[in-house]
């Protein structure tokens, strides 16, 4: 891994400010550097966790600290790591924690998804109450792209284009067991909804077909979209409720589009975060016991031992990216004095736990597209 | 080593984990096993059920016995007699079928569970000659209510499997009753023990001696007390105070030195009786003649005793003075040695200070129970009934010709006793008057807020004091309530230390035959009192015996004779509960077996040598021995207060030396239920765990396995309760593992926002909308369909559906009652009721529509918020009307301002919620569910709470509940420090429990670690929805015409005194006149300026008069609140003219 470059300047102390040379020599003073790039964790408290934004901040030493597209694109780089179909490990090369924070905040509160929003409770005679039948309905994740739906607002009638519906009819027959209503139960309709609209002047229009809660202009299984791909709950075992025998539940959910910021049921990822990428440096050759001391300490077994001959045993970091910061290397007297624990502040180690409406790698790209946008709206505001 | 292996065994040990349990053991003998075995055999509130079933099977029979017959007076050959009695199977009448009932049927139905009490008599019939001898079994003379798994009640033996088909929660401790459909407990009450001497001082600082004496007979108070060097005798039959010496000859002591004998030769004695003696000699009172001569004077006349009855004072003594103790044949001897002892004692603490009892000392209290309570109550109403059903068949006897055969159990069929228990036990108040007993607030409503609140009131023990006085001593935590009393749970405030609890293994004793003991004592050498004369008594190296108070007599090898009386206790061959204490500084030895007496069960020692041993263990395990049979074969017994005394008691086996005598069981047993809740209390700050188990009290979760299936008037529920992450020992005891009330939260210890000062927390809006905090409230509303007098009853339509109310209507049946599942909102109508306009009169059938008028009911709930009505139950009440009980359910997501604590008293409400994108996340993606302050920790010093964390970050991470019971370290019962620590760092979180934090907002870390891991937190049923209140203008009160008061009534906000003072201050002259006039109570008089006094405006004559002047010259119009109008109009009235000098 590319993790100690320039290793030897920053090992070296903070130098005396009459060691520093006379002139600005176009390049930072290392341990200004170090406070740059490295956020260094002590063994109390971590310091230098800010970024220095303003592009002047070290005139002085004749460093341009100007963002720059160029430098950008060159140093940019994302690295993938683990690609499954629910999550997803990436690493963000060369980015502000700014940026990097905005995907994150973005994959959490304000990509959309489809997620029960409206219940119509037909029969509901189990112990689970009706608004918490609801509630549990609302946070099953559906397997649906989001991208093929509208939102609907208040006064929108719910069609094909805004509202999936899903039936749920389960009973337990009297005499049996008790059974458990799972996430599989919830049938989808594509047409729309079965229930009949109580209200409205029924007698004028006998010809016409009865209205429901739903006015779906065509079945959304006609749709190409749906043709072959049929839409159900992401996981068939979420429990919903359990009945005892003569209970029954039978009611109509109705999922509409919506963000996460509105309620955590639309949140399309069960969590996306980052962590800056570790960085674990050893400040003097550590030998011998102590060698295998700190090989013990580590519980994720960030260090190795290397034999560098006649039996000498030496401590090198083997596995940095494993670092959790449980600090137990620098624990004990002088320990942190021989380790130092840092993190690359313009290195994130990305991580999207998606719930299955999307794939990951399809939600990072749907939030950068966001975040464009928004920088779109805000030029075209400025100009 | 024994391991704990074995509670996996047994159902509810299904979630213990084996490895924890199997892990080795510190102390020799791992004895806690013995904890979940003891309230197997006993329950959680085993002192209610025993002194209950005490009563039913026992003090029941002993009552009728002694009152067994009721005799004629007119014809004294004709009586009845009870020959037996006993509690029938709880059930009532219907038409004439007998139903049999079940605890849950009442409660639904707002009936009593009672059971009959069923008697055989036997009586006579005929008259004159022809007397017969007849028998009647199974006669009903009364309902008694049964307590709720008592050996009467259906529940009886009952297991899970049972209850549950009967509707009734497993967990569920019993130990209340069901009168009328609610639950009541009766609580336990803390008196003084009856019939002990006891020497304190009175307000004066002078020495006295006070026996409450009880008997089945006679309640009296004797207080012997030095005054000025002399001693008198207090006794209210007296009209003043009398000297002892006196009382001494009247009861036949003429010889002065007898009577120094007996107090004791020391010369010190002596010298203090000396100035008594000398005064009884100055009053010229030598024999016993002169001091009854003397005493008759003194007595106080009786109230309506038209003729002075003679001996009185003789009669007095007899049966008054210090009751406790029996005269037989006017043999006063035994009460003079009872004196001799009061007095010798009295000189004792005189001379010695420290000789001087306790009041406050658990051992000098008893504590009266349920059973005592009834059947003091049932005592009285049973003579009442016997004495009714005399004059009854007196009257009818008396009666010149009788036409039909008399049968006299014809005449004792009453419900006196029925109504008189179900009365007294839904009020409260005791009143008998035969005990002279009047005493309120004896009975309480069953809290059913949570589980913890509900056992925790049967464990409630309310005082003997008055809770305004104003001293410390008895609310002082007393040494003497180790293991006995929780020294946590108390109320804050006015009951502060007064209100106790009862701790996890208490028992209280009920009432053991006295009789066997005193023959056993007889035999173990102690000296018959009769036997002795005055001068043997008080020998240097023998002491007294005396037994629940009464001096039986001496015994010269006290030591030997306790340790002969406690073998045979632990043989089994007396009372497992009776108490052997050997006083050595007053020379005497005490043997109790009265009720009330507080003990718990001890492992016994030999020479430090604990009994119980590791087969002993395994023998339990394997279910070959139960607690009983530790009991049995002596290697468990239980102490009292005073006996422990005697006894050094180890906590630890390993600490135990060559004197020790008993082990404790498990240290954690000091504390009572509430408080065993807390992981870690003995790491916080005492109040902290008081505050904890006020607050327990309030939190939402469950209540029981049947909730849902109750009729409450008021729960509160939490939709996903959870088990805490750390647990303790008393939570799997007690079944909080099962009936939980909170949830685990991930907490970060940080500030953030700044709505998080003075203990508000932030809570994380993504976390609400998943389920946390989320709680249901339910009320009931009940409604009722009347029978009148006239034969018309109220009536219940269908709605109609169209017309300007049918909006109201649409959440009606056809029936015109609501149906279940609808969705309520304010101003609904759900229940569409009619009244018949005429209720009284000549009986009226087939009233016409006209006839009746609307009387719907609306529901009233918070403005713009919608409910649901869960359930409709309909019944029928005692009084054959229809009943129809509504439950309304509101589902609320926490908001701003709803309170919530952890278990560590550290409560503090919502400050603001926050989106999950703006929370911090650790480096493993961990997003808290609510911040708290940190500022929380360095004045509380709950660093309990801060082990719970790490405990609980440890526990999630290994996967394995951790322990944190009360004083557990030593043995197991709590993770220690270091080896959750060590958890943590095997699972990669830093030992301290702080984790490396990034900013959501910033995305970057922030400057230090943060403590964050999950902690148990309670929502509490405090919340804004329910008491959030404001109002512009609005209803105002009709005499005042100001606004009206309180929440309920819609009422103003007041601005107080205080608030006027600001304003003063200030000068803000405007804003006063605005608040106190113009916004209260406006109002325009007419005043005259001449007189100055209230005139009028006639509307007639279309001008202002003056009533006084008979005129209108000189009015004016004056504006002033209505309330100073009022004042001077009711002034006026007292004829004081008021002017306004205008």
């Amino acid at each position: 891994m590319e993790s100690t470059d320039g290793g030897d300047e920053e090992r070296t102390t903070k130098g005396s400010a009459w060691d520093l040379p006379d002139l600005p020599t176009g390049t930072l003073p290392p341990h200004i550097q170090l406070q740059k790039t490295r956020v260094v964790c002590n063994k109390e408290a971590p310091t230098n966790t800010e970024n220095v934004q303003y592009a002047g901040a070290y005139a002085a030493a004749g460093v341009d600290n100007t963002v720059r597209l160029d430098d950008f694109r060159e140093n940019f780089r994302v690295e993938v790591i683990k690609l499954t179909e629910d999550d997803m490990e990436f690493d963000l090369i060369g980015l502000d924690a700014s940026i990097a924070n905005a995907f994150r905040r973005i994959l959490i509160s304000e990509l959309p998804t489809m997620a029960i929003e409206k219940v119509l409770i037909a029969n509901n005679t189990s112990v689970v109450q009706d608004e918490v039948l609801a509630h549990r309905l609302g946070l099953i994740p559906l397997n649906v792209d989001p991208r093929l739906f509208e939102y609907m607002s208040e006064n929108d009638t719910a069609n094909e284009k805004n509202t999936i519906v899903f039936k749920l009819h389960a009973s337990c027959a009297k005499g049996g067991s008790r059974i458990t209503v799972k996430s599989e139960e919830l049938k989808w309709l594509p047409n729309g909804s079965e229930f009949l609209l109580a209200k409205g002047n029924s007698a004028s229009n006998q010809d016409s077909k009865q209205k429901t809660y739903t006015s779906f202009s065509c079945s959304q299984d006609s749709l190409p979209e749906f043709a072959d791909n049929p839409i159900a709950p992401k996981h068939a075992d979420i429990i919903i409720a359990k009945l005892a025998p003569g209970q029954e539940i039978e009611l109509e959910a109705h999922a509409v589009k919506g963000m996460g910021k509105t309620h955590a049921k639309w949140s399309p990822v069960a969590t996306a975060w980052y962590r800056m990428l570790p960085e674990v440096l050893l400040l003097k050759p550590i030998e011998g016991d102590e060698a295998e001391e700190l090989v013990k300490k580590c519980p994720v077994k960030v260090f190795d031992i290397e034999d560098i001959g006649r039996g000498v045993k030496r401590a090198t970091v083997a596995r940095p990216r494993n670092c959790t910061l449980c600090r137990e290397c620098i624990r004990g007297d002088g320990w942190e004095k021989l380790v130092a624990l840092r993190r690359v502040k313009d290195h994130f180690i990305f991580t999207i736990e998606s719930t299955g409406a999307l794939p990951p790698e399809v939600l990072f790209t749907e939030a950068v597209k966001i975040l464009e946008d928004k920088c779109e709206r805000v030029i075209t505001e400025l100009s | 080593m024994v391991s704990n292996g074995d509670l996996v065994d047994q159902p509810q040990w299904a979630g213990v984990d084996k490895e924890f349990l199997a892990a080795p053991v510190k102390s020799a003998v791992d004895k806690f096993q013995l904890l979940p075995e003891f309230l197997k055999v006993r329950g959680l509130v085993k002192q209610h059920l025993d002194s209950f079933n005490y009563f039913v099977n026992t003090e029941i029979k002993k009552i009728v016995a002694a009152n067994n017959e009721i005799r004629s007076q007119v014809d004294p050959k004709l009586y009845l007699r009870y020959k037996d009695v006993r509690i029938g199977e709880p059930s009532r009448m219907v038409d004439y079928v007998t139903e049999k009932l079940t605890p849950q049927k009442c409660r639904i139905s707002d009936i009593t569970y009672a059971a009959p009490i069923l008697v055989n008599i036997e009586y006579t019939t005929g008259s004159g000659n022809s007397l017969k001898v007849q028998e009647k079994r199974e006669l009903t003379i009364g309902r008694m209510p049964i307590m709720l798994r008592s050996s009467c009640c259906a529940l009886y033996g009952k297991d899970e499997e049972e209850l549950a088909s009967l509707g009734e929660c497993p967990l569920d401790p019993g130990g209340y009753f069901v009168i009328k459909g609610t639950e009541k407990v009766i609580l336990i009450q803390e008196q003084l023990s009856k019939n002990r001497i006891i020497i304190d001082t009175d307000k004066k600082g002078c020495v006295q001696a006070s026996v409450t004496s009880s008997t089945a007979a006679t309640k009296s108070k004797t207080v012997i007390r030095m005054e000025k060097e002399k001693i008198y005798l207090y006794l209210n039959q007296f009209k003043t105070k009398v000297p002892i010496m006196a009382v001494m000859k009247a009861m036949g002591m003429e010889s002065d030195q007898e009577v120094v004998q007996m107090v004791g030769r020391d010369p010190r004695y002596s010298a203090l009786l000396l100035p008594s003696i000398e005064e009884c000699a100055k009053a010229n009172v030598y024999t016993q003649h002169q001091a009854l001569e003397y005493l008759e004077k003194q007595v106080k006349p009786l109230p309506y005793a038209s003729t002075r009855t003679e001996k009185r004072a003789s009669s007095i003594l007899r049966d008054i003075f210090i009751a406790n103790v029996p005269v037989h044949d006017n043999n006063f001897r035994a009460k003079c040695i009872y004196v001799a002892v009061m007095l010798r004692r009295m000189m004792e603490a005189i001379l010695n200070k420290d000789a001087m009892d306790d009041k406050d000392y658990v051992g000098n209290k008893r504590l009266e129970l349920s059973g005592q309570l009834l059947s003091l109550l049932f005592e009285d109403l049973f003579k009442t009934m016997n004495d009714e059903s005399k004059k009854l068949i007196d009257t009818v006897l008396g009666k010149p010709n009788r036409s039909s055969l008399f049968d006299m159990s014809k005449y004792i069929v009453r419900d006196s006793i029925t109504v008189g228990l179900e009365r007294t036990l839904s009020t409260g108040n005791w009143d008998v008057k035969r005990f002279r007993m009047h005493r309120k607030g004896m009975t309480q409503v069953v809290a059913r807020l949570s589980y913890i609140g509900t056992v925790g009131h049967m464990t409630k023990i309310s005082p003997q004091f008055e809770k305004s006085r104003k001293v410390s001593g008895p609310r002082a935590l007393q040494p003497s309530q180790w293991g006995m009393l929780c020294p946590c749970d108390t109320p804050e405030g006015e009951a502060c230390g007064l209100v106790k609890n009862l701790a996890l293994m208490t028992h209280v004793t009920t009432d053991d035959e006295e009789g066997p003991i005193i023959s056993l004592c007889y035999c173990l050498g102690v000296e018959d009192l009769e036997l002795l004369s005055g001068e043997e008594l008080h020998m240097p190296n023998s002491y007294l015996i005396m037994l629940n108070g009464l001096i039986l007599g001496k015994h010269r090898k006290p030591q030997r004779f306790a340790t002969a009386m406690r073998k045979l206790r632990r043989a089994g061959k007396i009372g497992e509960f009776v108490s052997i204490f050997v006083n050595e500084k007053q020379h005497c030895v005490y043997i109790a077996s009265d009720g009330g007496r507080v003990c718990r069960p001890l492992v016994i020692a030999d020479k430090g040598v604990s009994r119980i041993k590791e087969h002993h263990m395994k023998e339990l395990k394997d279910g070959v021995r139960t607690f009983d049979t530790f009991l049995r074969e002596g290697l468990i017994e239980y102490l009292d207060v005073n006996e422990e005394n005697n006894a050094l008691i180890a906590l630890y086996e390993g600490e135990a030396t060559e004197e020790t005598t008993h082990i404790e069981i498990e240290p954690f047993t000091i504390l009572g239920v509430c408080a065993g809740l807390i992981p870690y209390p003995h790491h916080n700050q005492s109040p902290r765990n008081t505050y904890q188990c006020a607050m327990g009290k309030q939190a939402m979760g469950n209540i029981a396995y049947n909730q849902l299936c109750r009729m409450d008037t008021l729960l509160y529920l939490l939709v996903y309760p959870q088990r805490p992450l750390l647990t303790t020992r008393t939570i799997e005891l007690v079944g909080y593992d099962k009936l939980g009330a909170g949830q685990n939260a991930t907490v970060a210890v940080m500030s953030y926002s700044g709505y998080d000062i003075e203990d508000a927390i932030v809570m994380n809006k993504s976390s609400l909308d998943r389920g946390f905090g989320r709680c249901i409230v339910m009320k009931k509303m009940v409604a009722l369909s009347q029978k009148y007098e006239n034969g018309a009853s109220d009536r219940i339509i269908c709605p109609p559906r169209e017309g300007y109310e049918a909006e109201r209507m649409q959440i009606l049946d056809d029936d015109g009652i609501a149906a279940p599942g609808e969705i309520i909102r304010t101003h609904d109508i759900y229940i569409n009721k009619q009244s018949p306009t005429v209720t009284r009169g000549a009986p009226a059938p087939n009233l016409p529509d006209s006839k009746y008028k609307p009387s719907r009911q609306t529901y009233k709930g918070p403005e713009g918020e919608t409910a649901v009505l869960d359930r409709v139950a309909l019944c029928t009440d005692r009084n054959n009307n229809m009943n129809i009980k509504f439950m309304v359910r509101h589902t609320r997501r926490p908001e701003v301002g709803d309170k919530f604590s952890s278990r560590h008293g550290q409560k503090g409400v919502c400050g603001t919620i926050i989106q999950q994108e703006d929370f911090p996340f650790s480096e493993r993606g961990i997003c808290p569910d609510l911040i708290m302050n940190p500022h929380g920790f360095p004045s509380r010093m709950t660093v309990g709470k801060m082990i719970e964390l790490l405990g609980s970050k440890a526990g999630v991470s290994s996967g394995r509940f951790h322990y944190g019971s009360a004083f557990g370290e030593p043995s197991g019962h709590a993770d220690k420090v270091e080896v959750i620590s060590e958890t943590l760092v095997k699972h990669g979180f830093s030992y301290n429990g702080k984790d490396f934090i990034y900013s959501g907002i910033t995305g970057l870390p922030l400057q230090a670690y943060i403590f964050m891991g999950p902690i148990y937190y309670q929502k509490l049923k405090h919340m804004v929805l329910d008491k959030m209140h404001a109002r512009g203008s609005g209803p105002r009160v009709m005499l005042t015409r100001q606004p009206t008061e309180g929440r309920s009534k819609n009422g103003g906000l007041r601005v107080g005194e205080m608030e006027r003072d600001c304003l003063i201050a200030y000068g803000a002259s405007m804003l006063i006149y605005e608040r106190l006039m113009i916004s209260s109570d406006p109002f325009e008089v007419k005043v005259c300026r001449k007189c100055g006094l209230l005139g009028y405006h006639n509307y007639k004559l279309k001008a202002d008069v003056c009533s006084t002047c008979k005129n209108g010259d000189n009015i004016s119009t004056m504006k002033l609140p209505y309330a100073c109008k009022l004042l001077i109009q009711s002034l006026s009235d007292e004829a004081h003219a008021f002017s306004g000098g205008l």
